[in-house]
């Protein structure tokens, strides 16, 4: 048992239910009790899906598990055929039926469906969302496709955009387009789009682009053994790994890795002079590991900032997020523990956030700028317009969105140089979020003991026996608030190891000198 | 609006479709939503799966990050394995929960569908965990699972849990029960104070220490319908009930005032006295909607329990025309007052077939229909107009001052076409 706050994953029958929203002609009969509807809203609501989930509950009662559920079961599956005619069907249990043991696959095997039907196997107890969209693709994928041969043209098919993903919609249109540049004609995407009959012909695909490896590498695996087709394992997400992909194709495919960057102003944006004040900004990175570990490298490589920490919470995929984390130099956090989490972003004191929505909520609770990169998301990350993350203009995209929450480059040196200053002061925020200016809390002096500020500014506070005598307290608050927690635990640590118990003025700057990046 | 009670009876014997399918309703988890908010000092666990987590983060359409006095002990494969070592773990988890969190004085263990099925016996564990932490902390359960309850049933097993262990009393005090945004509770007290009627006690209340006693003298009213439960548990302790249609509405609120008036001997001047100015202002706030609501006809999914309530105020006071109105559960007894305010006309259902029932509002094509998330977008794009179901829930909707903000959650949807409707256009 474990006492959860927050989920980052729901449970796997959501991620059936994301791989059937995401498909058509395909019906999902989750066996489940009334209630388990909620997740219809995560579609029409967050995703503002104009059609409902083709989804049935069977919605049992306490009263029903005496008695014939897995009658209850097979009633609402031969209504839901009967009404909603699919080319194929899927059967599964939620949380709840997993307990009754009522085997679904079983009972729909018996009932004469003129389609194909699916069982699936959704372990709610030990698993989570992803892996289960993840494995209904994979056995959809398993059920209906077949070898065939292969296309005349060079065609792949582009693997793990579901519904209710992290603007999988806009990387689907980019990556597409991209590799037409290349010469290469998508033959199936899926589950984003496809139908039954669509995954019949997956096989005659020359290779596989597996997008979201959370939601599509099971698929890609199977079909690498069954089929031979190879698939692709660089996420383009950024400028140097959309490059990378495109090796990767040119090698799979044979054609020319010379492809049009023309749009591409990321790497110029990122060049120009403005964006100096970007350089080793203290950057903490969490969501699911595909896209973490792919802004890791867009945040040291591509924009110059200092990876301070990096996590993801899908345990499936841990390794190749280890991996990374070495590379950058920072432990790595596998957790989904929200309180877990927020301890180490406090930790490590970050000027900027890249997270999920959750870190969003712990990015506003300690005053740090954050931008999302990666699901669980919520309505606001649905954008109307254009907005992929992959390919050129997903690197575009990418850096405005990042750049868009810190302090712009000169206010921030105004800042530094005035904080006295009334209303143009370190707490107020960024002029451009617009908001109202808070007034600067005016400070007794002299103070003997150290005095909060506002909620959202770090206290000074002694740690340990290390004491901080008042003038250096009173110069660690004139250093800009974002980079206060970290001046005020180097200058503890340089101290601690000077055996210096009394913080002056000249051990901060000693520190300062010591730490200087 | 005429006092006078109809002459026709209304909807008292109108047949009710029972359906029974599948339903498009959140589980009486989603309570905890609001209860934890009006507790200040609860904690509500709930000991079930991922499933139930993911619910409550979602099922308020915005997740509520402000320090949560809600979270959910999740099951794991070895919980299923054996109930004893189910038992250690709930104990474990709720000794370091109590220990974080020093504040918490009532905690209630909330069952859920996982926790019902696998007969994890919480009445026996919140026993072991009031005589480990008493006197400080009370600790209660019910259950908010989706085999037992729907939605607003949440609340109604919460307060009725409480009511076993609400001291005993002999004072003549009426209860007003139901949890109230703090706005509209304050209302209710002014009016009753201004009408001379008292003490008055509120279930829940704020805080623990204020819980109200009740005993054989005590009178009470219910504010929400949904209530069955915890009015029965009432009337055990010997408590009795003041039946009357629901606070919704200038109408509605003024007799469920002139019922307590009536009970307690309030005289004819002193009521006008304390509601004339007030029902005036309702009436007034309520004509600006009605003039846009008059004529539309009406649907309502089941949702909340407030569906016959909310039609009888739309009907009555706003001109609408309900064509079908759904709840998930038709509590007679409780009911029996707005049915008989509620023009004749619509077709009463109980529970829901979602497909069957999407059907029929197809064929009667209403011009609003109330229902919930899962289905307003896929309505919506159909060219329907509707209002989502939840906010009725979550916004003060009861008693004099709310009757035209309520009336106003209906006419919004209207306003909002008309204006894009009318942007649309070259």
């Amino acid at each position: 048992m474990k006492l959860t706050l927050w989920t980052y994953e729901g449970p796997p029958h959501v991620g059936a239910m994301r791989v059937a929203t995401a498909m058509k002609g395909l019906h999902l009969v989750l066996h489940a009790p009334q209630g388990d509807t909620y997740a219809d809203l995560l579609f029409t609501m967050i995703e503002r899906r104009d059609h409902r989930p083709p989804v049935t509950f069977t919605t049992f009662r306490a009263s029903d598990l005496g008695g014939d559920t897995a009658g209850l079961f097979k009633s609402a599956a031969q209504s839901a055929y009967d009404r909603f005619q699919p080319q194929a069907m899927l059967v599964g249990s939620s949380c709840t039926a997993e307990l009754i043991q009522d085997d679904p696959g079983g009972l729909a095997s018996t009932m004469g469906l003129n389609c194909p039907v699916v069982a699936l196997d959704l372990p709610s107890y030990s698993r989570k969302e992803n892996f289960g969209a993840d494995e209904t693709f994979l056995a959809l994928v398993r059920a209906l496709a077949k070898p065939m041969a292969r296309t005349e043209a060079i065609t792949c098919n582009l693997l793990g955009a579901t519904a209710l993903g992290f603007r999988h919609r806009d990387d689907v249109a980019e990556i597409t387009a991209l590799l037409a540049k290349m010469g290469v004609t998508v033959n199936v995407c899926a589950p984003l789009g496809a139908t039954p009959d669509d995954l019949t012909r997956m096989g005659q695909a020359h290779f596989n682009v597996v997008l979201y490896p959370e939601t599509g590498e099971g698929a890609a695996r199977y079909m690498e053994r069954a089929f031979g087709q190879p698939f692709t394992k660089c996420i383009p997400i950024g400028v140097g790994a959309t490059r990378e992909f495109i090796r990767e194709v040119a090698g799979i495919t044979g054609l020319s890795a010379d492809v049009d960057e023309t749009g591409l102003r990321q790497p110029w944006w990122s060049a120009s002079v403005d964006s100096t004040y970007l350089t080793g900004k203290r950057v903490f990175l969490f969501g699911d590991a595909t896209h973490v570990i792919t802004a890791a490298r867009i945040a040291a490589e591509e924009i110059g900032f200092t990876v301070v920490g990096m996590g993801c919470y899908n345990r499936e995929q841990a390794r190749p997020l280890r991996a990374a984390a070495a590379k950058h130099g920072v432990e790595p956090l596998i957790s989904d523990d929200y309180l877990e989490v927020e301890a180490a972003i406090a930790a490590a004191a970050p000027e900027l956030i890249l997270g999920t929505q959750m870190e969003r909520h712990i990015a506003k609770r300690l005053g740090i700028p954050c931008a999302v990169i990666s699901a669980p998301v919520h309505v606001q990350d649905f954008p109307a317009r254009y907005s992929p993350q992959m390919g050129f203009e997903g690197a575009n995209v990418i850096f405005d969105t990042w750049v868009h929450p810190l302090v712009m480059g000169l206010e921030e040196h105004l800042l530094t140089m005035f904080r006295e200053d009334f209303e143009f002061h370190d707490a107020a925020g960024a002029s451009h979020h617009g908001g109202k200016a808070i007034a600067r809390v005016a400070e007794p002096e002299p103070v003997a003991a150290p005095v909060a500020v506002a909620a959202s500014v770090p206290v000074v506070a002694p740690s340990g026996d290390i004491r901080w005598l008042p003038d250096a307290e009173r110069e660690l608050k004139k250093i800009p608030f974002f980079v206060r927690g970290v001046a005020k635990r180097n200058t503890e640590r340089f101290a601690a190891g000077k055996g210096i118990a009394d913080i002056s003025v000249d051990t901060l700057y000693e520190a300062k000198a010591h730490y200087a990046r | 609006m005429s006092l006078d009670l109809p002459l026709s009876p209304g909807c008292s014997a109108a047949p009710v479709l029972r359906e029974r399918g599948q339903h498009e309703v959140f589980c009486g988890l989603t309570g905890i939503i609001w209860l934890h908010r009006k507790m200040q000092d609860a904690f509500f666990l709930v000991v079930g799966s991922r499933t139930c987590a993911h619910l409550l983060q979602s099922a308020a359409g915005v997740m509520i990050f402000a320090e949560p006095r809600f979270g959910t002990a999740i099951l794991e494969e070895k919980d299923l394995a054996g109930l004893a070592d189910a038992n250690a773990e709930l104990d474990r988890e709720v000794g370091r929960l109590l220990a974080r969190r020093p504040d918490i004085r009532q905690l209630f263990l909330v069952g859920s569908c996982p926790s019902e099925v696998i007969k994890l016996d919480l009445a026996r564990a919140a026993e072991r965990m009031n005589v480990q932490h008493a006197p400080h902390v009370r600790v209660y359960n019910y259950s908010g699972s989706g085999i037992e309850t729907t939605f607003t049933q949440g609340e109604d097993a919460c307060l009725a849990a409480m009511v076993p262990a609400l001291p005993a009393t002999d004072a003549a005090e009426l209860l007003v029960v139901g949890a109230l945004p703090d706005v509209v509770e304050d209302q209710c007290l002014a009016l009753l104070n201004a009408m001379g009627v008292g003490p008055v006690r509120m279930l829940p209340a704020r805080r623990s220490g204020d819980m109200p006693a009740v005993g054989p003298n005590s009178r009470y009213i219910l504010t929400q319908p949904f209530l069955g439960d915890t009015a029965a548990a009432l009337d055990r302790r010997g408590a009795s009930r003041i039946a009357a249609p629901f606070p919704f509405g200038e109408e509605g609120t003024t007799l469920w005032l002139q019922a307590i008036a009536d009970v307690y001997g309030v005289t004819a001047d002193r009521f006008d006295a304390a509601t004339a100015a007030p029902r005036a202002r309702a009436r007034k706030a309520v004509a600006a909607h009605a003039a846009t609501l008059s004529g539309k006809s009406l649907f309502l999914f089941p949702d909340s329990q407030m569906e016959i309530p909310l039609a009888r105020f739309l009907a009555r006071e706003c001109g609408m025309r309900p064509l079908e109105v759904g709840t998930p559960y038709l509590h007679r007894a409780l009911m029996e007052p707005e049915l008989a305010l509620l023009p004749e006309g619509p077709m009463l259902s109980e529970g829901q077939d979602v497909d069957k029932q999407l059907d029929r509002h197809g064929a009667q094509s209403p011009d609003l229909t109330v229902c919930g998330l899962g289905l307003a977008n896929p309505l919506e794009s159909q060219g329907f107009t509707t209002k989502w179901a939840i906010e009725l829930v979550f916004t003060p909707v009861h008693f004099y001052e709310q009757a035209g903000d309520l009336a106003g959650l209906f006419s919004r949807p209207f306003r909002r076409k008309a204006l894009l409707t009318a942007g649309a256009k070259p």
